[in-house]
């Protein structure tokens, strides 16, 4: 397992695209907001949270296609697949993988983001922890949607089409919990939600995954 | 007599739809043309409504309708994961556009009832936000459906995607439900309470008679329409079939 984790991350840093792309993704939409909606400090710092929760959403979303393609074509996942370890775990490492070099750089950079959006001082440690608890989420829903469209050439705008909808509870109460922690509302319910959420989709959805995965294969 | 798996076979099936669907579409336009005159016509105003609480005769039924059939699409997808009859997972895929047509109608309708009610087309109010959540996950599942050539793995796919989109479906209600309060009131057609007798926060008899007929018409229209969207996807793929022999021969 720790053997395929290493490969999986070696080959996103050295293949390039993996690691930088979603962050360099990440930046222009946070750049292009203010272009959008004006230069205005208030309103920005306003949207912030929402912005950043959008931006972190689409990063991992442009990246979710290479979690198995690349396996697909040069036949490794056949490999894989026929390797004693059970597809349960292979999609597991794979959303893992995909969350160290998607998700975890976009947790870190969202903080220097957030100053460009003028985000107030309340929201950097609620907004930073309620991405780090939520992009997992956002990983293993993904790693479902990119084995649901292994199989077809032009998937990517079906995959879209198909995560977008499943990323709708996690993306309510992450922006929710740093936007009430910003207010100065109670925002542990929220908190208690978006890990529950995550929790559960670590839990249950790579069955689904692996099942999918396993006809996608047959 | 035997069980409902008798119906697994294609051919069962044909036949004895074939014998339902006539009256089930003769019912279905009964209920309909019945209740919907009804209900535009021969219903009074409501007091401080006026004319367009008539509009509750499409919207009611169809949004009942929209959440049902997705039911009825999880129902037969687990028939296919569990047992692999091709025709639940032919009917799951029929019901689908259908499911999705009356989500667009309760939509619409909605907006067209909310813009003289609450003056506004569309707020962000948790119903119809889950109702917009539901339509696009009809379009991903019908998206998928379309998307894969080989039918028994666009089954497996698809009825899994039902399985799990009905999960994050809920998840999704309860989410929005948490994130904004909403102007659209609560079910007031079947409450417990007010089957019991009273009468006070329900609507009121004269509208909900016509109301129940319009929505067993509803459901008939959709009993009808998935009987006949089967036959066909059954009888499409028969001929893909033949043709298919036709070509190795």
């Amino acid at each position: 397992m720790i053997a395929l984790l290493t490969r999986d991350l070696r080959l996103a840093v050295r293949a390039g695209g993996g690691f930088g792309l979603g962050l360099a993704f990440f930046l222009i939409v946070v750049v292009l907001v203010p272009f959008g909606v004006g230069p205005e400090s208030g309103l920005l710092s306003k949207i912030a949270p929402g912005v950043l929760w959008l931006g972190a959403l689409l990063a991992c979303l442009l990246s979710l296609d290479r979690i198995l393609a690349l396996d697909w074509e040069d036949g490794s996942l056949d490999l894989l697949a026929t390797a004693p370890l059970p597809m349960e775990a292979i999609v597991s490492i794979k959303a893992l993988a995909h969350w160290i070099t998607t998700g975890l750089p976009l947790v870190l950079a969202a903080p220097v983001f957030g100053l460009l959006l003028n985000l107030p001082d309340a929201g950097y440690v609620p907004l930073v922890i309620s991405l780090l608890i939520g992009t997992p989420a956002l990983s293993v829903i993904g790693t479902f949607g990119a084995a649901l469209t292994v199989g077809l050439k032009r998937g990517g705008l079906l995959l879209s089409l198909l995560v977008l909808p499943l990323y709708v509870p996690t993306l309510i109460f992450g922006a929710e919990m740093a936007r009430r922690a910003i207010e100065g509302m109670e925002a542990t319910t929220p908190l208690l939600m978006l890990a529950g959420i995550t929790c559960g989709t670590i839990a249950l959805l790579p069955f689904a995954s692996a099942a999918v995965l396993r006809v996608n294969l047959r | 007599m035997g069980s409902i798996w008798e119906y697994a076979n294609p051919k069962k099936f044909i036949a004895t739809t074939d014998r339902l669907l006539p009256w089930v579409s003769a019912l279905a336009l009964v209920a309909l043309v019945g209740g919907l005159i009804w209900g535009f016509f021969f219903t009074p105003d409501d007091y401080k409504q006026g004319s367009t609480v008539k509009i509750i005769y499409l919207h009611v039924p169809s949004a009942l309708m929209a959440i049902n059939a997705w039911m009825m699409m999880l129902v037969a997808s687990l028939i296919w994961i569990v047992r692999r009859h091709h025709v639940s997972a032919l009917a799951a895929r029929a019901a689908a556009p259908i499911g999705a047509v009356m989500t667009l109608i309760a939509l619409i309708t909605g907006a067209i009832w909310g813009q003289p009610m609450w003056g506004t087309w569309w707020e962000w109010d948790p119903r119809l936000t889950s109702f917009l959540i539901l339509f696009l996950f009809y379009l991903g599942y019908m998206a998928l459906w379309a998307a894969i050539e080989n039918d028994d793995t666009a089954a497996d796919l698809t009825s899994i995607l039902c399985l799990v989109g009905s999960v994050f479906a809920i998840l999704s209600r309860y989410a929005v439900n948490f994130w904004n309060q909403g102007l659209h009131q609560g079910s007031s057609v079947m409450r417990a309470g007010a089957m019991m007798g009273d009468t006070e926060e329900r609507v009121s008899n004269v509208y909900a008679v016509p109301l129940f007929v319009c929505i067993a018409g509803f459901i008939l229209l959709f009993i009808a329409l998935v009987f006949l969207r089967t036959q066909t996807e059954i009888r499409a793929r028969r001929m893909r079939a033949l043709l298919a022999r036709e070509r190795m021969n």
